[in-house]
């Protein structure tokens, strides 16, 4: 505990000197804390809400309320930038493809009993012994840690001219490798959710089981097939 | 303001879709347990790149990242999730049973097993079962008119 505090105390009071001298205590907090805490509050209570509903379109819409809290911390720690990101792609495109993913999946509407699998009490062991080792790990750690918001909102790094200068000048190469990344998703999205049709099926069932006929007599074959039955 | 703020509400979020990924039972709703922590994820890279302040601009830009690989990957996870019911009938993941071994230990509802059935007989193709009966009828009315 002490190692850790003293580890990061110094990298704390590198940007700002005199940090060291008048700590700011958890006892005084200041308006941007208790912004943070009660939007907090609300995000996890939406995401809690979010895991334990038994209402599947209700979890897609509290979900809504969970990635909107989080974008709004994000603006609470002056990463514009990313807060605006962040609802563009989670709140406007993410949200909409889990509704209709539910609705193509045909989710029932109102309460269904078996949304929660056999093994929850594990779930909720696992989850809780997790939090608490977390909890007291980054606590431990990051107690004395201050982040002067001031400064970072006075240098301008949350905007998207200092993003964008960084993510072209610095992080190019991985910009480009995401590009291609997103290509093949969308390219392998359309290809596992394209019906083949009927034609394609035939063709592919012939060169997989080649049959004594040719491939169009079979095709041409096929519709005749039952009158000849009938006779 | 305190570090330990976004970092404890990063590991609350986090566990929160933990247990949403190992207690849901619909697919889609695994899903979004799986935005959740990587939001805390992303909650995280913001607080420590306000903290440190690095000259590469580091969290941020691994943030703008995380963002599109999650959308990315919801999208090829919904396109596996619908092409999963088309073929069985359900995306329920606990229903989809059929890599486990025989006698395993946990031995499974009889209804889900026979359920998977049910559902997987109707998914092979019909084409494919009427297309093998024409091909066998041919040559025997073939036969029948010599």
């Amino acid at each position: 505990m002490i190692t850790l505090s003293a580890l990061s105390a110094p990298t704390a009071s590198l940007p700002t000197a005199p940090l060291a001298a008048g700590h700011p205590g958890f006892l005084s907090p200041t308006g941007v804390e208790i912004v943070f805490l009660l939007v907090g509050l609300v995000t996890l209570g939406a995401a809690l809400i979010t895991v334990v509903t038994r209402q599947l379109v209700h979890a897609a819409l509290w979900l809504v309320v969970a990635l909107g809290g989080v974008a709004v911390e994000y603006l609470l720690l002056t990463a514009e930038f990313i807060a605006w990101v962040q609802v563009l792609i989670y709140v406007g495109s993410v949200v909409v493809l889990i509704l209709f993913g539910l609705m193509l999946t045909k989710a029932p509407i109102g309460r269904s009993p078996d949304a929660d699998s056999g093994n929850r009490w594990i779930a909720l062991t696992v989850s809780l012994a997790a939090a608490a080792t977390l909890v007291t790990v980054v606590v431990d750690a990051f107690r004395a840690t201050w982040i002067d918001l001031d400064a970072v909102a006075g240098a301008g790094r949350g905007s998207s001219e200092v993003t964008g200068a960084a993510l072209f000048r610095h992080w190019v190469l991985p910009f480009e490798a995401l590009s291609v990344l997103l290509l093949a998703a969308l390219v392998g999205a359309i290809v596992l959710s394209r019906r083949e049709n009927a034609s394609e099926r035939a063709t592919r069932r012939t060169t997989e089981q080649p049959s004594p006929q040719s491939p169009q007599s079979a095709q041409q074959s096929g519709p005749k097939a039952p009158r000849a039955g009938e006779r | 303001m305190h570090l330990a703020y976004p970092a404890v509400l990063a590991v609350l979020l986090f566990c929160v879709g933990l247990y949403g990924v190992l207690a849901r039972r619909n697919a889609i709703l695994v899903l979004m347990a799986v935005e959740l922590m990587l939001n805390a994820v992303n909650l995280n890279l913001v607080a420590f790149d306000v903290w440190l302040r690095d000259t590469l601009h580091a969290g941020q830009a691994l943030t703008l990242f995380t963002i599109a690989i999650a959308a990315a990957e919801i999208g090829i996870g919904l396109a596996i999730v619908l092409l999963v019911y088309r073929n069985r009938g359900s995306s329920d993941i606990d229903r989809l049973r059929d890599l486990r071994e025989s006698g395993g230990p946990s031995g499974g509802e009889p209804s889900g097993g026979s359920r998977d059935e049910k559902s997987v007989a109707p998914a092979t193709d019909n084409d494919a079962e009427n297309g093998s009966d024409q091909r066998v009828q041919g040559p025997a009315a073939g036969r029948r008119h010599a």
